[in-house]
């Protein structure tokens, strides 16, 4: 479904401050794959989800989606494949646009933008049994500015309207990092329902050891713009978060560290 | 008196367009587009030379709204594609249109006294005139209002409000910025067309300080009636552009305030700046004085608690 061959990105090529935020990447995600990727800061996780949905370009390698290389198709462009979750609950909606709009938009995703009504009764009724699923009461609050929402409520939404047209691809960006343990579990869980439901293809950015270990089918870990370690289904099951810190010690030769890390 | 104000209705509902446009770039799109200076006259312009070559007056003005949407193309673009600062993609713009504008018409001054103008089967009766500019005025902005609801619309509204995330779902926001930057130019040199055949002459600098009234009729609109949605901020630039004209009129009327025509810019000017300082710094003295009684509560909360031990 997702293929990166040999991507290599640096940040400042040719001055004292390069950096090679990607170096040689090689990965590939079967149709229905769930990856959680951790590693420390300025691993390369959110350059490698940059890459994915096309904000930036690869200096060397491709990236092909379902068979068809994407690497000079722009942003827009390959959303029509990619849905995304930010970690910041403001990027992923127009606080100034009502729900309904906000979902209108998601609504059209890939899709040409003409003239015709952007919410009408019916697109609101399926709007409406949308939310309504996500099960905190959005579904009353159609015509509320977005603005006006929490934080949870706001990556909810967010979640929605990334999954809304099925992609064929998810990518999460530490998409519960904003959040008060509480809520974050609760995204927690509607992610792990939509994944699961619509069956997608989902790459997701993670700093909580135990989330990355209990989501998914498959662990990757990150350093110094390098995949370090790729853990199948089988062995993930019976990880611990011990095991993983230890692992990941032993590859990197230092430890694991993220100011924002959660073990569990 | 009420001949003025009469007057100014009149001129406040063909300004109402080029207010619409204003609105259109600086609150949806978040851009401030000086284009609007060259594009006025751009209008004026167009629409001048056609009458006087024999064209419809309608044709003219249809045409006035073309070369509005074609300058505002061009600051787009130079704006996205030639990744240029919009306030200097504006201000190119506009120095161009300059140019471009006196090639048009050939002269610095072009005159319409005596041709036939869209207006001329209506101007002589003020009644009559304020209906057609009042109902003129009302079609383009529920135009703009049924627009900015339709799937190319919100994507446009969300360019302006959020535009990583418009991206994200798959909106082209070169596109959408080029399309909003068009229409406001086309609705700026509609206004300027229909100005030039109530006047009676087309002049290339009838546009200087053209944006900073379209600003003030906006934000002097939100003030008074208020902008919680489309539909509401809409209305607030028509009827702002009026109250605008119609302060102007009174301005210049007052006799003790020693005012010339050639004071109107500097009245302008101090009207949109009061009007951008206040609210901002009426927000923050909001913000503090509520931060202060949060705090005051909060205290009190925690010596109640502490006094409680205390006490006992």
């Amino acid at each position: 479904m997702l293929d990166i061959k040999n991507v290599t990105k640096l940040f400042n090529p040719g001055t004292p401050d390069e950096k090679a935020a990607l170096v040689d990447i090689r990965l590939s995600l079967k149709e229905g794959d769930f990856v959680t990727v951790i590693g420390s800061n300025g691993a390369g996780k959110s350059t490698l989800m940059n890459i994915i949905s096309g904000v930036m370009k690869p200096d060397i390698g491709e990236v092909s989606i379902d068979g068809t290389k994407v690497s000079s198709s722009s942003e827009y462009q390959r959303s029509r494949w990619i849905g995304r979750v930010f970690q910041d609950p403001m990027a992923g909606t127009a606080p100034h646009m009502t729900i309904e709009e906000n979902l209108a938009i998601a609504y059209r995703r890939g899709r040409r933008r003409g003239l015709s009504w952007g919410v009408n009764a019916a697109k609101r009724k399926l709007f409406s049994e949308q939310l309504e699923r996500l099960g905190i009461g959005l579904e009353n609050r159609l015509k509320a500015k977005v603005g006006l929402l929490s934080g949870g409520e706001r990556q909810a939404l967010s979640l929605l309207m990334a999954t809304f047209t099925q992609p064929q691809i998810l990518l999460l960006d530490e998409h519960t990092a904003a959040l008060d343990p509480a809520r974050a579990e609760l995204i927690t869980k509607l992610t792990e329902r939509v994944v699961r439901e619509m069956k997608l293809t989902t790459l997701m950015v993670t700093h909580n050891m135990e989330q990355a270990i209990r989501l998914g089918n498959r662990l990757i870990m990150m350093d110094k713009g390098r995949i370090i370690l790729d853990i199948p289904e089988e062995r993930k099951e019976h990880l611990t978060v011990d095991q993983l810190l230890g692992e990941f010690e032993q590859i990197s030769g230092h430890k694991l560290a993220d100011d924002r890390i959660v073990l569990g | 008196m009420l001949d003025s104000i009469y007057g100014a209705i009149e001129l406040g509902l063909m300004y109402a367009l080029m207010a619409l446009g204003v609105y259109i770039t600086f609150r949806i799109l978040d851009f401030p587009d000086l284009t609007v200076d060259g594009s006025f006259a751009t209008g004026a312009a167009i629409a001048a030379v056609m009458i006087t070559h024999g064209y419809h007056p309608l044709i003219a003005t249809l045409a006035a709204f073309g070369g509005g949407l074609l300058a505002g193309v061009c600051t787009g673009l130079l704006h996205t594609k030639g990744k240029i600062n919009g306030l200097l993609s504006g201000i190119l713009m506009m120095i161009a249109l300059y140019s471009i504008n006196l090639r048009i018409t050939g002269k610095p001054n072009t005159s319409l006294i005596g041709e036939s103008t869209i207006f001329s089967s209506v101007a002589s009766t003020t009644w009559l005139y304020i209906v057609v500019l009042l109902a003129v005025a009302v079609a383009f902005m529920l135009l703009l209002n049924a627009f900015l609801h339709t799937d190319l619309g919100l994507a446009l509204r969300a360019t302006g409000d959020n535009d990583r995330m418009i991206r994200s779902f798959g909106a082209n926001t070169d596109r959408t910025k080029i399309i909003g930057i068009a229409l406001s130019n086309g609705l700026v040199a509609l206004s300027g067309a229909m100005i030039a055949q109530d006047g009676g002459y087309a002049n290339n600098s009838m546009g200087i300080g053209m944006i900073v009234i379209g600003l003030a009729s906006v934000i002097i609109g939100e003030a008074i009636f208020g902008a919680k949605n489309v539909v509401r901020a809409t209305l607030a630039a028509l009827l702002g552009s009026i109250v605008y004209r119609i302060v102007i009129a009174l301005a210049l009327r007052a006799d003790w305030l020693h005012l010339n025509a050639s004071d109107l810019k500097l009245i302008t000017a101090i009207i949109v700046i009061i009007a951008l300082v206040i609210p901002t710094a009426r927000r923050a003295l909001k913000q503090r004085s509520l931060a202060r009684k949060r705090s005051v509560e909060l205290a009190a909360e925690v010596m109640g608690r502490r006094g409680g031990q205390v006490d006992a």
